[in-house]
């Protein structure tokens, strides 16, 4: 091999030795964003009870927080899929809209509640595939062209309705109020329902095919499509799992609400949105962190209950909502190495 | 005699009156490293294309195991046991060794749900197999972490476990360092072991010279040379036969 010995002419640096990674810290490691997540999260409360010991101490401020928290963990979950797969989704909160309102529709017409969920889920993951479709299999942007269905179908929705909202009050005494939104030990049913979703999620994302795929499609979709994955299906299937997401945080808000609105959804845009980022996932695709979307999604839920409640006024909120982001944000380019 | 593992007759790929390849011939035998070398527009990348099966050659025939194939494409080309190593887009570079290795073939226990356990063995079997002597890179490391070499190995591991018979190289070492490059020739060197073949496409004529035992250079879509390295006899003969194809009056003002 003398003669390539004399003539190579392009040098570059060895790789620097690694030591082999232990369990731990490989745990660690494939968690560092999750954990720099979870760091934001335990400084916050811990400022939040030096400000207000008082309320922070009590069980109640925990307990109200948990009966929101379900809606934007069933958004945050499928919402870190698509944003691993190198898209985004602007159309949940249409969708979750949407599904609700069919769930609402057929609780309304005398429907068993039941078959009303179902109903909603199903509507949640069609819509969630025609979004997909449209994006993928037209070469749309996914930022513009869901953005455009979000407000096509919101706008839908408010044709139809005339911006009337539909009042479930028989829901109230219905087995599946109380098997979805009822109590147990004081925690409130419908965040162990979304700890199973999340659980589910999180399953998917690192221990199954389809997660393995949404990783390298996201990361490098030529190689992908080399290898024989059919990357549009890919990209479509996070879509719908979107979508999904989405019909089951409707039925969660009317369950707890009895009450369906026309714009039932729309304030969870961005602090879902907020959630993924905060927790970690990258906006380049190819990586992402479930574990670190649940945590986002707590950091942003205790933001609005946490400030108003240190006696702060209710201005304060979107300036820290802001802080927040940006410094998660900051923490995480620190925290993360961009191989390309 | 060695096995024939793929055969091009007369193979042609044309667009519209131009000829991209005007008729190649060509083997390749199981268990050898052929070189394949040509100049910039020399038909190179559409001979690659064309045994990817992704784009079809306008005439000629394609001969797998001395069996012609008619409509010869992408997954024909699978089929044939061919694969295709880009060099800079092969792998997920943020994931790790197994899920780049899995890629679209993952192991999987009930519903789709990867074996973990399973996946890591063959991984490291996979790795131990093309000469990861490495210790310290685990099935768990992330590729980005990998040197370019490195990469290399996780790519021709790959196309091992997805029983590839033909690994074709494009320019696998263009952009490498000696030691690295180095890497890479073990690594083939593995493979070819194995009783594989590898299609090794490279600039550097040195390169090509040491791990290749056959070289095939093609000029304007024709083959202009076909000789193993005894008939070829050094690196500076393979130098001076490119040199003379590419300039056959001499460089001027260079005139020997």
């Amino acid at each position: 091999m003398s003669s390539i010995l004399e003539r190579t002419e392009t040098t570059a640096p060895a790789p620097a030795a690694q030591a082999q990674y232990s369990a731990k810290r490989r745990f660690l490691m494939d968690n560092r964003a999750a954990m720099g997540t979870l760091m934001v999260f335990v400084v916050m409360i811990g400022v939040f009870m030096v400000a207000s010991p008082d309320v922070f101490t009590s069980w109640d401020i925990y307990h109200s927080v948990l009966v929101t928290l379900p809606v934007a963990l069933c958004l945050a979950a499928p919402l870190v899929f698509v944003v691993t797969v190198g898209e985004i989704d602007l159309s949940f909160p249409a969708t979750m809209g949407f599904s609700a309102w069919i769930f609402a529709l057929i609780v309304q017409a005398g429907g068993n509640p039941f078959f009303a969920i179902a109903a909603a889920l199903a509507t949640g993951m069609l819509l969630g595939l025609s979004v997909g479709a449209l994006v993928v299999y037209a070469s749309l942007s996914s930022l513009i062209a869901t953005l455009g269905m979000n407000y096509m179908l919101r706008g839908l929705i408010l044709i139809v309705t005339e911006g009337k909202s539909i009042a479930l009050l028989d829901l109230r005494d219905s087995g599946a109020a109380s098997l979805f939104t009822g109590e147990v030990y004081g925690l409130p049913v419908q965040m162990l329902w979304a700890l199973g979703f999340v659980v589910l999620a999180g399953l998917l994302f690192n221990y199954h095919r389809f997660g393995a795929r949404v990783h390298v499609v996201g990361d490098n979709p030529d190689s992908a499509g080399q290898m024989g994955i059919n990357t549009r299906r890919v990209r479509v299937a996070t879509f719908a799992f979107m979508g999904l997401g989405a019909g089951l945080a409707g039925v969660f808000t009317t369950l707890v609400n009895f009450t369906w609105w026309p714009t039932t959804g729309d304030g969870y845009l961005l602090p879902a949105i907020a959630s993924v980022f905060v927790g970690g996932t990258p906006t380049w695709g190819g990586i992402g962190t479930i574990t670190g979307g649940v945590l986002g999604a707590l950091t942003v839920a205790f933001i609005q209950t946490g400030i108003v409640a240190s006696g702060l006024s209710g201005f304060y909120v979107q300036f820290f909502n802001g802080l927040i982001i940006v410094l998660a944000l900051l923490g995480h380019r620190w925290n993360q190495k961009r191989y390309r | 005699m060695n096995e024939r593992l793929i055969e091009l007759k007369n193979v042609t790929k044309s667009y519209g009156r131009v000829f991209a390849v005007g008729g190649i011939n060509l083997h390749l035998d199981r268990g050898e490293v052929v070189g394949l070398l040509g100049d910039n527009g020399a038909g190179k990348s559409t001979l690659i294309k064309i045994l990817a099966g992704a784009i079809p050659p306008t005439s000629g025939e394609i001969l797998v195991r001395g069996v012609p194939v008619v409509h010869w494409d992408a997954s024909c080309s699978r089929d044939a046991g061919i694969e295709t190593v880009f060099q800079d887009r092969a792998l997920a570079v943020q994931q790790s060794i197994v899920r780049n290795i899995f890629m679209g073939r993952e192991i999987t226990t009930w519903l789709g749900f990867l074996n973990v356990r399973k996946q890591r063995e063959e991984a490291e079997r996979l790795m131990r197999e093309i000469g990861f002597t490495s210790k310290v890179f685990a099935p768990d490391s992330i590729v980005g972490q990998l040197s370019g070499g490195e990469r290399q190995g996780v790519a021709l591991a790959r196309a091992i476990y997805n029983k590839a018979d033909l690994i074709v190289m494009d320019e696998p070492t263009t952009a490498l360092s000696l030691t690295e490059t180095e890497k890479v020739f073990r690594f083939v060197r593995t493979v070819r072991e194995g009783g594989r073949s590898i299609l090794f496409i490279g600039h550097n004529i040195h390169h090509v010279y040491d791990i290749a035992d056959r070289f095939v250079v093609i000029d304007r879509g024709r083959v202009a040379l076909q000789a193993t390295k005894a008939e070829v006899g050094s690196a500076e003969r393979l130098i001076a036969f490119m040199e003379h194809i590419a300039h056959p009056q001499g460089i001027a003002g260079v005139t020997a």
